[in-house]
């Protein structure tokens, strides 16, 4: 192999990039900016090469490598990647880039620390998707939460110190319980690694108690401590409240990882960790988690229906957002499961650019508050046409990446249970419903305040961020077929690993959305 | 075997003791005669130093000593390395401060020294009234140096509470000697196995030192006076404080509880409350300190607590499964090598902080430290974290392995407890770092830098590296103090 340490190189092309700014002279902000682009983009075009080192059609993990790190307990620096963890590394790199283009203009205190900072943010992301031990999944899991406070409580505005504390408690409560369970795992298993206890559980179910009740209850156990980790990363209702503080205190770059990605490891952890691990659990535990997301889904539509503040109807549209991605894993059919890894793409994308936007608004008011605008599309059109672009994408207008995700997770979950269908779908009306409202009050009708009036319109810097922004949305939109070949095989096998030694699919996961109905609907909507 | 007279072997197994009693009588008699303070403390550090290396030595000769009245084993050379070495940085770290606050260096040296030897005889005592002399020498030196600061009403108190509680709870430990030695017939450590267990006599006396020795480790409900203790003492001292006496009584505590089968199972519900209770009170109670001397008081009663629940997991285990327990004790000792370093550490920064008369020393006054110091605020932020048990600090390890042992041990609901107070303790130090990167400074006078002189950067320098040594590559220390086969199992 021509690259034999392809992964580590991502972890350590930012750390590296991070230190080398912080013992660099802090004076030259221009240079300090340089650099950090250069690292960021460069990160960016070595993670593409994921693409081309990966073969997609094989399951498992890919690009391993595996490490002994501590002896007792054995821990192993085990990175790897697969079809669902390969595109969350890219969008992870590209939303890095976009953020440090995005920040040019608008940071101008402690630039060098704003920078190594955002730089070891990323080095914890990307730690995250690509940790195949537990451990090491739980080092970068907790090593990226303080970038990420320091990048809300010290660049933020407003209460910005509540929400950096805020976001940091309900985390790391969240993480404590990850521990316990993630050290209970290794306590019957005996090993941190991933697929070995993949591997361990699967041929002896009964390895967590004696017998197989105390098995289930112990399963069940780890299962929640698992799930209310990701549970509130995500955020699924009620565990949300965080997340709205976090984001309209956070910078533009904070919000746009924080939506883009951080978000997501929410997600990645369920579909990675809960479902192969806990099947039984999983789908004892279905009903209520697919109640709580489509609540999720329709509250976080209302509420940000009734907003004022723009930043705030962004962060409670990624509650609902969420929430469809969480109904699409939970549906355990390959569609859904597809659905809800395309969605989570798309939402980085469409999210993260709807922040951009915002903070470009922010940039040269001051303010989130929506009745400050309007008329906007007078002085400032071509920045009307990328909001109503990226607007258009996040609602789920076909050919748009929006779309995909929630149709492919509509069908699935429809396939399953056609009523929880119907309910998560009013969310996509909703969301037409708020966005475009909002649109309207911000762009359309006459220029009510004469601040606005003046208002330049998009740079060529902002300018050139939306367009690669929108070009990808239009492409995602399209060529969804290339995405979804690329994760049909992860999707499957989440699937397969959700079927243990011994138990049975119920009836319902089982039913259509498997075998042949799958075959034909990748077919479909590659060909769309 | 012998008439009373110390043999050769016998001396080299207390070689560290006496070079650091020989330094510091050394440095007594100089006093009267020099008057230079830097001749003085290198004196010191050569004599803490020395003594570290030495106990190197007599670690090659394992085995027991002075009628078997101590023992030279894996377990007493770790802790004097780790007490040797505290002394070390905290004689290092308290040399400009005595300049500044104009106290005289040569005793308070010769008293470091003195309590360091008392850490070493109670580390490694085999018997209870050898671990009884252990224990003064290192509390009456204790409590004169909590009052060293003779000008400052604080620090006299600071001294006074501390003597008058720490005079009670030795009459308490004293007490539980004498009820055991007449419940079994012998004051020896190992000789205690035969006596039934369930002896009254024999229960009541180590309930007695039990509460002695919680006291002397801040263990609630015998805490209330270590944050007025902490916060009135001199900063470094309150350093060897939190570091050294700690790790030393925690020893003797291990010696006792984990290996006379007599002590251990009936003893788990006591431990399993004290660590309950201890988590809860200090972390609650750090909640709302605007001191940061008494915040990192009311945490270092926090960490007595996660220490607990490592005991209530070698004892749980003790009898059933000694390689379970064995690893409960590696967490232990692991814990408190990373712990010892961090509060050295974050003691020296609060001590240079403070200013003259330690002023400076709310939390107030380290509002925008980050950007005014950005070294200093960086180091103790790498403190706090390993308080907080983030990787890849030295107290993330040890809080892992201490909640594996719990989980090992099936102590779930304790484990989850612990997980509970981490969170809560979460806050506290994220306040701190919070103050120091994202708060304006109140005052002009808070505002201009301090300067670090090298000895505090030296210590500095040597207790983040540590920090982050031991959270990046645990292995090696801990395959050392599993390698020796349990510890203390093997002693008998």
């Amino acid at each position: 192999m021509m690259l034999p340490s392809l992964l580590s190189s991502l972890i350590l092309i930012p750390a590296v990039g991070a230190l080398a700014l912080l013992v660099l002279r802090g004076d030259d902000h221009k240079f300090i900016r340089g650099l950090s682009l250069g690292v960021a983009t460069f990160e960016f075009l070595f993670s593409l090469l994921l693409l081309k080192k990966m073969d997609f059609s094989a399951s498992g993990y890919q690009l391993e490598e595996n490490f002994h790190w501590i002896s007792a307990p054995p821990i192993h620096y085990h990175v790897g990647v697969d079809g669902l963890s390969v595109f969350l590394v890219i969008l992870t790199t590209f939303l890095t880039a976009i953020s440090v283009i995005a920040s040019w203009n608008s940071i101008h205190e402690r630039v060098k620390e704003f920078f190594v900072v955002l730089l070891m943010l990323e080095v914890g992301i990307i730690g995250v998707f690509l940790s195949l031990d537990l451990f090491l999944f739980f080092l970068f899991w907790e090593v990226m939460l303080i970038p990420m406070a320091f990048l809300i409580g010290i660049w933020g505005h407003g209460r910005k110190i509540y929400a950096a504390v805020k976001f940091v408690l309900y985390t790391m409560a969240g993480s404590i319980l990850m521990l316990v369970g993630i050290i209970w795992l290794y306590n019957v298993t005996g090993t941190f690694d991933l697929p070995q206890i993949q591997q361990a559980l699967q041929a002896s179910p009964e390895l967590l108690g004696k017998t197989v009740e105390i098995a289930q209850r112990n399963e069940l156990l780890l299962f929640l401590a698992f799930f209310v980790a990701f549970a509130i990363k995500v955020p699924l209702f009620p565990l949300h409240t965080w997340l709205p503080d976090a984001h309209v205190e956070a910078p533009t770059a904070g919000s746009v990882i924080l939506a883009g990605v951080l978000l997501k490891m929410g997600t990645y952890g369920m579909m990675r960790f809960c479902l192969p691990l806990f099947p039984h659990a999983s789908r004892e535990q279905r009903w209520w988690i697919v109640l709580l997301a489509i609540i999720g889904i329709i509250y976080g539509a209302l509420v940000a229906l009734v907003q004022p503040n723009l930043k705030k109807l962004v962060a409670y549209s990624s509650v609902s957002h969420l929430g469809f991605v969480v109904l699409g894993i939970f549906t355990f059919g390959t569609i859904g499961i597809q659905g809800a890894i395309y969605q989570m793409l798309a939402h980085g994308i469409s999210t993260g650019a709807l922040f951009l936007l915002v903070g470009m608004l922010y940039d040269r008011r001051h303010t989130f508050e929506i009745s400050d605008y309007g008329g906007l599309a007078t002085p400032m059109p071509k920045l009307s046409a990328f909001f109503l672009f990226v607007a258009l994408s996040s609602l789920g207008l076909p050919m748009l990446n929006g779309f995909v995700g929630e149709y492919l997770i509509l069908l699935g979950t429809y396939v399953t249970n056609w009523k929880w269908a119907t309910w998560a779908a009013t969310g996509v009306i909703l969301s037409a419903c708020y966005l475009l409202w909002a649109y309207q009050r911000v762009f359309f009708g006459e220029v009510t305040q004469e601040k606005n009036r003046a208002l330049p319109d998009a740079s060529w810097r902002e300018r050139g961020i939306l367009f690669a922004m929108a070009v990808i949305t239009l492409w995602m939109g399209i060529g969804s077929a290339y995405f979804t070949r690329r994760t049909a095989t992860a999707a499957e096998t989440i699937r397969q690993e959700m079927m243990r030694a011994g138990d049975t699919m119920p009836q319902e996961a089982m039913s259509p959305s498997d075998g042949a109905g799958t075959k034909i609907s990748l077919e479909r909507s590659g060909n769309r | 075997m012998n008439n009373g007279m110390p043999t050769i072997v016998d001396l080299k197994l207390v070689l560290p003791e006496l070079v650091w009693c020989g330094f510091a009588v050394f440095i007594m008699l100089l006093q009267p005669f020099l008057k230079n303070r830097h001749f003085f403390t290198f004196l010191a550090l050569v004599g803490s130093l020395g003594g570290t290396v030495l106990s190197i030595v007599s670690g090659w000769n394992y085995g027991p000593g002075f009628s078997n009245l101590i023992r030279m084993d894996a377990f007493s050379l770790f802790f004097h390395l780790l007490v040797g070495a505290v002394a070390f940085l905290v004689i290092l770290a308290s040399e400009t401060y005595l300049e500044r606050e104009n106290l005289d260096s040569p005793e308070f040296l010769a008293l470091v020294l003195f309590a360091t030897a008392g850490m070493g005889v109670l580390a490694s005592a085999q018997e209870l009234i050898t671990a009884f002399i252990g224990l003064e020498m290192s509390s009456i030196s204790s409590y004169i140096l909590a009052g060293y600061r003779r000008d400052a009403s604080k620090s006299s108190e600071s001294s006074l509470k501390y003597f008058l509680l720490g005079s009670f709870a030795t009459a308490f430990f004293l007490y539980g000697i004498a009820l055991v030695y007449g419940a079994t017939g012998t004051t020896m450590i190992d000789a205690m196995n035969a006596v039934n267990p369930a002896n009254g006599w024999l229960k009541l006396g180590l309930a007695m030192i039990l509460i002695g020795l919680c006291f002397k480790v801040a263990a609630a409900p015998f805490q209330i006076w270590t944050p007025d203790v902490y916060e009135g003492a001199p900063t470094p001292v309150t350093a060897l404080f939190a570091a050294g006496p700690k790790a030393a009584t925690f020893a003797l505590l291990l010696r006792i509880f984990a290996s006379v089968p007599a002590a251990t199972h009936y003893w788990f519900w006591a431990f399993w409350v004290l660590a309950a209770l201890t988590m809860f009170l200090g972390n609650l109670g750090a909640l709302v300190q605007n001191n940061v001397k008494r915040l990192l008081a009311y945490s270092s009663i926090a960490h007595a607590g996660y220490i607990l629940v490592a005991f209530a997991a070698v004892t749980y285990m003790a009898g059933e499964d000694p390689s379970t327990a064995a690893r409960a004790y590696a967490a232990i000792l692991f814990y408190l090598l990373g712990y010892a370093l961090v509060k050295v550490g974050a003691f020296t920064i609060v001590s240079q902080l403070g200013g003259a008369d330690e002023k400076h020393v709310s939390l107030d006054d380290y509002a925008g430290l980050g950007q005014r110091q950005p070294w200093i605020a960086a180091a103790l932020s790498v403190f706090l974290l390993s308080l907080l048990g983030l990787p890849v600090t030295a107290g993330f390890f040890g809080k892992f392995y201490i909640f594996t042992a719990a989980v090992h041990s099936k102590l779930i609901w304790l484990a989850i407890l612990m997980a509970v107070n981490s969170i809560i303790g979460s806050y506290y130090y994220l306040r701190l770092i919070v103050v120091m990167y994202m708060h304006e400074p109140k005052s002009e006078a808070a505002a201009a830098p301090v300067r670090f002189p090298v000895t505090a950067s030296i210590v500095l320098w040597i207790t983040v590296a540590g920090t982050i040594y031991f959270g990046l590559a645990p292995s090696r220390t801990l395959n050392f103090l599993l390698d020796q086969k349990s510890l203390i199992g093997s002693m008998r």
